[in-house]
């Protein structure tokens, strides 16, 4: 039993950090459309923002903790919206699939950036926050990042949750998803949400590549790749364009993989755990909050 | 102004990829005339084993500007030409292939990983080229044909001793096994380990995988700590290992329970990455710099000399052997033709190294002395020799 909660713990941290990036991929993908294959690494420079600005700041403290958390936050949304200014947005009335595929170059340019820049070898991030373990019960460890990944997920995600259900902002970015030519006729500028939107997800992605970094505190350049990939499948399985379908997928996604990793067929994890959303996705082909919609032709 | 600006922002995008993966390093010395002799160095220079392919190859080019400084071989200088393949698998055939049909190089030099080893071995094995690596341990390297070699033990005469150690010194007789199946160096060491460990009477409570590259262990590790041992053999590489090390700590695993792993771990990034969580850690390797032989001494001088006091280790004692022992096949064999410079490497007897005395068998195998390394106060501390 004891095991079984401890893995259980294991997953929801895993699970927690793919949300915080799938929250990001179903965004963007709610208001324009497309998958931004970019965010995988806004998110590795998120990890890095974090590396040099933490060099300046007392350590293992929580106010500097939480102002290394912010200032990467605060240059990824920069860094999002750049991305969205200079790449998507002259490609906006052109096909989807160029957008796509402009995605995919725009990841692989701050992949190789990220290795000239930064380095291609893997640099130890520093602890941020004072690392503490408790111990519950028999045996049932936690520690203090463990914990953190989940206190800074729920926060942001509820208010994610408030910032598009009860904000001005919100209500436009949902309009714009709903009907972006109305949504400009009736005075809605979907440039400056369409900005917003990047910023916010790519804000997301930093502080995932954060937390993510705390937990396996190893980052190099190519670091986004693998998380990346699964919260966009996390996203998917929720239903992408879903908010809270994204945080559950990405749960479920760690959870599922834990549990595998943890058996004896940890040499499968992937395989099984790719299998089991295959199956899911066959019986709700939206993923399990979204909903199927009619495209009219 | 629009139209153009889309042109714009991708054309530049893919330019600059083009160009940064473009300006890979190449030869240190490009002088191709005929007073130098072209050996081929591949090594993870870069990415998730860097600290493998650097070692190795300041070792290396120590060497090489040791031979060049006594006049070279064959009244020529050697000329290192040397390729990074970024710890990426597939990479190493690219770029052995190229050493082998653009460079001309007469002999390859590589590499620390046995994945890796095994891609370019085939590669030189059909060119005729012979290929000597400095610390790839798994069998299957040199079985890959009669032009690879290997200065460095094999890794059942290292999983015989890990297993010896873990029963005699750290009286442990459950043990729990973590293997990156990614790996040909990690399965086979843990084959290697688990043969003899059984057979004395010790047995493996839990045996779990993970693959290269991964972060989270610690689902398996959850699993391994309710199956209650008395240490971990984690054999892999250090990136993996320290984080390993790191998490089970984080789940009550706490020092002294000791984890142990091969020569993987040696690195000085096993400290950097695992911090205080790396006490009680042991692992086998070559050679320490601790020995006091005058030949180690001496090295340990020359390379700290060379490298801001860096202090070399088995990788990069390993990678000077193996240029050596090369300079002096050449030297024997009196020409760099390939099948004439193999036959002399393969009769390389009692040649005295900084890793000790190499003779290479029929197998094209060297049996050394092997080394048993702990982590204290932060610190690599040289354990017991073991002699096979």
């Amino acid at each position: 039993m004891t095991e079984f909660l401890q893995q259980l713990i294991n997953g929801l941290s895993l699970g927690a950090i793919y949300a915080l990036i799938a929250l990001g991929y179903t965004m963007v993908y709610g208001v324009l459309r497309f998958i931004n294959f970019a965010h995988s690494d806004v998110f590795m420079v998120g990890a890095f923002a974090g590396y040099y600005i933490s060099k300046r700041i007392p350590r293992e403290s929580l106010g500097g903790g939480l102002l290394v958390l912010a200032g990467a936050m605060l240059i990824c949304a920069i860094l999002g919206i750049v991305i969205e200014r200079l790449a998507y947005r002259p490609l906006r009335s052109r096909s989807k699939l160029n957008v796509l595929i402009t995605a995919i170059g725009v990841s692989l340019l701050l992949e190789n950036a990220g290795q000239f820049f930064f380095g291609a070898n893997p640099k130890v991030f520093p602890a941020l926050f004072p690392v503490k373990t408790f111990t519950f019960g028999n045996g049932l460890v936690m520690s203090s990042n463990q914990m953190a990944v989940f206190i800074v997920a729920i926060i942001l995600l509820v208010s994610l949750q408030f910032i598009v259900r009860k904000t001005k902002i919100g209500t436009a970015m949902r309009a714009v998803s709903f009907n972006p030519t109305a949504a400009s006729l009736v005075g809605i500028n979907n440039d400056v949400v369409i900005s917003f939107t990047f910023g916010l997800g790519s804000a997301l992605a930093a502080a995932g590549g954060i937390l993510y970094a705390l937990n396996y505190p190893s980052i190099d350049p190519l670091m986004g790749i693998l998380p990346g990939l699964k919260a966009f499948v996390a996203a998917v399985l929720g239903g992408i364009g879903n908010i809270p379908g994204a945080a559950l997928g990405g749960l479920l996604l760690g959870i599922i993989e834990t549990f595998v990793n943890g058996s004896r067929f940890s040499t499968y994890t992937d395989a099984i755990a790719f299998a089991i959303l295959i199956l899911i996705l066959l019986f709700r082909p939206a993923g399990l909050l979204g909903k199927l919609q009619v495209e009219k032709v | 102004m629009k139209k153009w600006f889309s042109y714009f922002v991708p054309t530049l995008a893919v330019g600059l990829i083009l160009s940064f993966t473009g300006c890979k390093k190449s030869a240190e010395e490009t002088a191709a005339d005929g007073n130098t002799i072209k050996v081929g160095e591949f090594a993870s220079l870069t990415g998730k084993e860097a600290a493998f392919g650097n070692s190795s190859h300041k070792g290396t080019l120590l060497a090489i500007d040791e031979i060049n400084a006594h006049g070279g071989v064959l009244g020529k200088k050697i000329a290192l030409v040397y390729e990074d393949n970024q710890t990426k698998p597939g990479e190493s055939a690219t770029i052995v292939r190229k050493l082998i049909s653009r460079d001309k190089v007469v002999a390859i030099l590589g590499e620390v990983a046995s994945g890796r080893s095994l891609e370019a071995a085939p590669i030189c094995q059909q060119n005729q080229i012979p290929m000597i690596s400095p610390s790839s341990t798994n069998p299957k390297v040199t079985e890959v044909g009669d032009y690879i070699f290997r200065v460095c033990f094999t890794d059942p005469f290292q999983g015989k001793l890990i297993a010896n150690f873990a029963k005699q010194t750290l009286k442990a007789t459950k043990v729990a096994v973590l293997t990156d199946v990614a790996s040909p160096y990690s399965v086979g060491l843990a084959t290697y380990f688990k043969e003899p460990f059984t057979a004395n009477g010790g047995t493996i409570v839990a045996d779990q995988k993970y693959s290269g590259g991964d972060k989270d262990f610690k689902a398996q590790l959850t699993a391994i700590k309710a199956a209650n041992p008395d240490a971990i053999f984690v054999p892999g590489y250090y990136t993996e290992a320290a984080l390993i090390t790191q998490q089970a700590r984080q789940l009550g695993m706490n020092p002294p329970f000791p984890l142990f792993g091969g020569d993987g771990w040696e690195a000085q990034e096993l400290i950097q990455i695992g911090g205080k969580a790396m006490e009680n850690t042991y692992y086998s390797t070559h050679y320490s710099s601790e020995a006091e032989s005058p030949m180690v001494q001496d090295f340990v001088k020359k390379y700290k000399a060379k490298f801001n006091g860096e202090i070399p280790d088995a990788m990069a004692a390993l990678g000077y052997d193996s240029a050596m022992v090369l300079a002096d096949a050449i030297k024997r064999a009196g020409t760099t033709d390939g099948p004439k410079l193999r036959d002399a490497i393969a009769t390389t007897k009692d040649y005295v190294g900084v890793t000790g005395k190499t003779t290479l068998d029929a197998n094209r195998n060297a049996t050394k002395a092997a080394v048993v390394i702990t982590v204290k106060d932060g610190k690599f501390k040289y354990v017991e020799t073991i002699n096979p």
